[in-house]
This record gives structure tokens, C-alpha cells and sequence, in this order.
């Protein structure tokens, strides 16, 4: 017997399962969302001031591109300076109520009420101080961003064990050694989650800043368009805000990997 | 009777007392123990005997509240260094493979890192993860986790073990591998073993000397001398002597209030 003479069975791959194979699922649900939007919008006859098509929005890409895309690098060049002055300011920050009891008990408390406050409506505060450069800018995204940064690290330093640092001891660890050693990879993981949500909320505190005093930038020109009824404008501009956000969370996912690649290694296998 | 002068640990009149939020806990009363190099001891008592708390105070990483601990002449006011340890749970690295698990003892001591990590090798083979050198924990069995905490601890080839019921969270078979692992390293390596346990057969099945703690507060109870011949079988459990020390320790723990049969 042999079972090369068998009739080889050949996968029938039904052309559709091959299509939706090559392209991510979230991809899919977006294409399925813009094909119902053009359809609507066509069969229902909305006018273009009320809801554009998409269609209509990507003429609007075409014709406008030189002036959303240096507004789009003003707006993408705050949301990243502001985060990275998140992490610059929240990671140090968490290191300290992490170590210092006193900390924890007199600045947390603060940060955790500062929370509380609207940023939006200390936002014409920050601008009688600030004047309208790229300083309030900034302050609003730090705001914003920095406390789930601040949160999500106090959270991943404070989570090694007690065996953990008995070992570490035991070793004759240093305090730094301690800290590099065993702490801050611990508290990597959390660390992360802590710069992904602070993605999204630094994207949204620069257009809240750009609508309470900007002479330019996405929030800016959605203003501007919106004072003239250009409903078809103010949608390239929110998409391209998204466009923006989007990318900006997919790299710091991307840095992630490179960063902690155990974890993401044991989960790819259990997916598969 | 072994006495201070001969013993490598010495434990002399210690306490130790915690501040509890219900006041002071006695976890530990007038300790007094020696033990000579290269033997290997088990504490063996119920949870809530002091017996962690003792290894703990031998380890220097606790300190005690009265008396004195020694270990090769050395009082112990700060964590020993020369001490391998091993905890219940494993406490491995998540992000280190199974190879950088081991290599972070001779990281942390700064020696020489080409010669470490040959040991670290044949360490792992010893235990038979050959193979799982650059596994991450998360892709490793409890049992297999556990014996590499136990290659890290021994690393530095430390002259001290102290081992914190180490076989608690593994299921029997794998226990039972892993105190015949465990004997193999000790006999290879020439250390004394100071061993947490709260289980009768392992105490007697691993140890030269079973020291029997009662809790409330901490104290020693009865010592007891196994003689047993090395290397240790399994098949020795089915032993005439070893079913006389299993009868012998379990009568002093009724004794103590620790079994209860009748209602």
C-alpha cells in the first residue's frame, strides 16, 4: 500500500474565505462601514451639508492635501511632544510614589484629584498664561496623558513580589540593581498599557487646545471650516485626526513588541 | 547532641516577634539548633509554626529579636550572600529565558559570566531541561519552573541551601522527581540543606535530621535522627524504618493537637 497513489486531496479555498484572508479584520469592518455610508447617502439624497459621502470626503483629500497636511504635522507634532513630556514627567514620577511612602500618601492623592478637574474648562485658564504658542498645547496633552501613565507605572513597580525582592537580596542586589534589574521589567507590561491609553487622550488634548486658541493645526481648521458650513472639510479633518491617533497607538504597539517581546511570544503560540 | 563548636548554622536562644495590627505575634520562642556542614535538615510543622520565619532569620534577610544566629562562623546581622535560596513559588523572571534566569545570580555577583554560564548549562542538564535553555517561564510546566529556581539558586555553588517548602505547589509524581533531582544536586554539590516542609514523608524521605516545630508560638519539639542509608530510593518509603519515623512523627503531631480523629 502506498499512499502516494492515493488521489491527493486538493483544498477547494473558496475565493471569498481567500480575500478575506488577505486583508486584517478591522480593515474588513471599515470597508464594510464606508460602502453602507456611500450607499445611504446616495440612495437617501443627504445633501452634502448634512452628511458628505465618502466618496465626496476623498475628492475633499484631493483638493485640499496642501493644507491638511502641514496642519496635520502641527497637531501630530504636539500630540507626540506632549506624550513624550507625559513619560518624561509620569515615569519618574511613578518611580518616586513607588519608592517614597511619603510620596504615595502627599503627591498621589493630587494627581488622582487633579483628574477630576475638566481640563476643558481650565483650558482658557492655561491660555491667558500660556499666550498661544505651543505651550498650552503641550500642558493640555501632558494633562491629559500623563495620568495613566503615572497610574499604570505605580502599579507595575509596585507589583514584584516580596519573593522577588528576598531574592534579590539574597543575591546582594543593589537598590539600583533591584530597580534595573528586577522592578522596572516587571513593571514593563503595565508600564505599556499605561502609554497606549495616554496615546489616545494626548491626541484628544491637543485638538481640545487647538479649539480654545490656535492659529493652526486639525482642531484649528475644523473650526474654521465649520464656521463656513464645510461639513465635507471638517470630515477630512476628523479623519485625518484619527488617521493620526491611530498610527501613533499601532507604533507605541509596535515598540512594545521590541520591548517586551516574552510576553508577546507565549501568546502568539497559544493563538495559533 | 551536635554541638556549637563543630555545627555550621548556629541557632542560639532566638526570637522573633512581629507587631501585628493585634499586637505582638510570637512567631518564634527560644530557638536553639545546630547543624553540622553538609547535613541536611528538614523543619517540619504545621502552617503558622515559625518554621519560614526561621529559615528566613537564617537567610539574614529578616532579623531577629533576640539571640543569635551563625552560619560558618558568621553572625548573621544583614542577608547572607552565601546563601542559595529557593521560595514555594518559583519567582522566576518573566522576560529572562530559563538560561538568563540562572545567569541573573552570577549577574548580580559580577564574576565571571563565560564560566557561569557554562555551570548554568550543565546545571539544566542536570535537571533535564536540556533543551529549554532559552524558554521563556510562561512556555515551562510548574515543575519545570521550579527546577530552574532551584539551578539559579545553586549557581554560585553557595555551601548553604535554604529551601522554603520548594515541592508545595507541584502535584505528587512531580514532587517526587524533584526530591530525587534535589539529592543528586546535593550530593554533587556538598552543601547543608536547611528544608521547609509541611509534609511528613518528605521531611524523612530528603533529611539526615527532621526537626519537628509546634506553632503558637514557635518552637522546636522533637528532633529526630533518620537513619536511612544514601542514596535514597523511592522505594524506601515501603521501608519497615521509614513507616516506624512516618508512625513516630505523626503520634507527636496528634500529640500536638495538630491531627484530631475524634469529634
Amino acid at each position: 500500500m502506498s499512499i502516494a497513489a492515493e488521489t491527493p486531496v486538493v483544498p477547494k479555498v473558496n475565493l471569498i474565505n481567500r480575500l478575506l484572508a488577505m486583508v486584517p479584520p478591522a480593515l474588513w469592518s471599515v470597508i464594510v462601514l464606508i460602502i453602507v455610508w456611500e450607499l445611504s447617502v446616495k440612495i437617501g439624497e443627504v445633501p452634502n451639508y448634512i452628511l458628505p459621502a465618502p466618496s465626496a470626503i476623498l475628492a475633499e483629500f484631493g483638493a485640499y492635501w496642501h493644507r491638511l497636511l502641514p496642519n496635520a504635522l502641527v497637531t501630530g507634532g504636539e500630540v507626540v511632544f506632549g506624550f513624550l513630556c507625559a513619560v518624561l514627567i509620569g515615569v519618574p514620577l511613578s518611580v518616586f510614589i513607588a519608592y517614597s511612602r511619603f510620596m504615595e500618601r502627599s503627591v498621589y492623592p493630587l494627581i488622582v484629584a487633579s483628574q477630576t478637574v475638566p481640563k476643558v474648562a481650565i483650558a482658557p485658564l492655561l491660555l491667558t498664561w500660556f499666550g498661544y504658542g505651543l505651550a498650552p498645547k503641550i500642558v493640555i496633552v501632558v494633562l491629559l496623558s500623563f495620568f495613566p501613565i503615572v497610574i499604570n507605572s505605580v502599579m507595575g513597580l509596585k507589583s514584584a513580589s516580596r519573593e522577588m525582592i528576598y531574592l534579590a537580596r539574597s543575591m546582594g542586589a543593589s537598590g539600583w540593581q533591584q530597580f534595573w534589574k528586577f522592578r522596572l521589567p516587571q513593571a514593563l507590561p503595565s508600564m505599556f498599557a499605561g502609554f497606549k491609553l495616554a496615546t489616545v487622550l494626548s491626541v484628544i488634548g491637543a485638538i481640545v487646545a487647538e479649539f480654545i486658541g490656535a492659529d493652526k493645526g486639525l482642531g484649528y481648521l475644523i473650526l474654521v471650516a465649520g464656521s463656513s458650513f464645510n461639513i465635507t472639510r471638517q470630515f477630512a479633518a476628523i479623519i485625518t485626526i484619527t488617521l493620526i491617533g491611530v498610527v501613533f497607538f499601532m507604533v507605541i504597539e509596535r515598540l512594545e513588541r521590541v520591548v517586551i517581546p516574552w510576553r508577546h511570544r507565549s501568546l502568539s503560540e497559544t493563538d495559533a | 547532641m551536635i554541638s556549637a563548636a563543630e555545627s555550621y548554622i548556629s541557632i542560639s536562644g532566638v526570637s522573633k516577634t512581629f507587631n501585628g495590627r493585634q499586637g505582638e505575634v510570637h512567631a518564634l520562642k527560644d530557638i536553639n539548633l545546630n547543624i553540622k556542614p553538609g547535613e541536611f535538615v528538614s523543619v517540619l510543622g504545621p502552617s503558622g509554626c515559625g518554621k519560614s520565619t526561621l529559615m528566613m532569620l537564617v537567610s539574614g534577610l529578616m532579623s531577629v529579636s533576640a539571640g543569635r544566629i551563625t552560619v560558618g562562623k558568621k553572625h548573621i546581622d544583614s542577608p547572607n550572600a552565601d546563601a542559595g535560596i529557593v521560595f514555594q513559588q518559583d519567582v522566576l523572571l518573566e522576560w529572562r529565558s530559563a538560561l538568563q534566569n540562572v545567569m541573573i545570580q552570577a549577574e548580580i555577583r559580577k564574576g565571571d559570566l563565560k564560566q557561569a554560564k557554562e555551570r548554568a548549562l550543565q546545571l539544566l542538564k542536570m535537571v533535564s531541561l536540556n533543551g529549554f535553555e532559552n524558554s521563556y517561564p510562561k512556555e515551562l510546566s510548574g515543575g519545570m519552573r521550579q527546577r530552574v529556581s532551584i539551578c539559579r539558586a545553586l549557581l554560585h555553588r553557595p555551601p548553604l541551601m535554604l529551601m522554603d517548602e520548594p515541592f508545595g505547589a507541584l502535584d505528587a509524581m512531580t514532587r517526587d522527581q524533584l526530591q530525587i533531582d534535589l539529592l543528586r544536586l546535593c550530593s554533587d554539590n556538598d552543601m547543608t540543606v536547611l528544608f521547609i516542609t509541611h509534609s511528613i514523608s518528605e521531611a524523612i524521605f530528603l533529611s539526615d535530621r527532621v526537626v519537628v516545630m509546634s506553632p503558637r508560638p514557635g518552637r522546636i519539639e522533637r528532633i529526630i535522627d533518620i537513619d536511612l542509608p544514601r542514596p535514597r530510593r523511592l522505594a524506601m518509603r515501603e521501608d519497615t524504618r521509614f513507616i516506624e519515623y512516618t508512625r513516630e512523627l505523626t503520634q507527636i503531631f496528634k500529640g500536638l493537637g495538630v491531627f484530631r480523629e475524634e469529634y
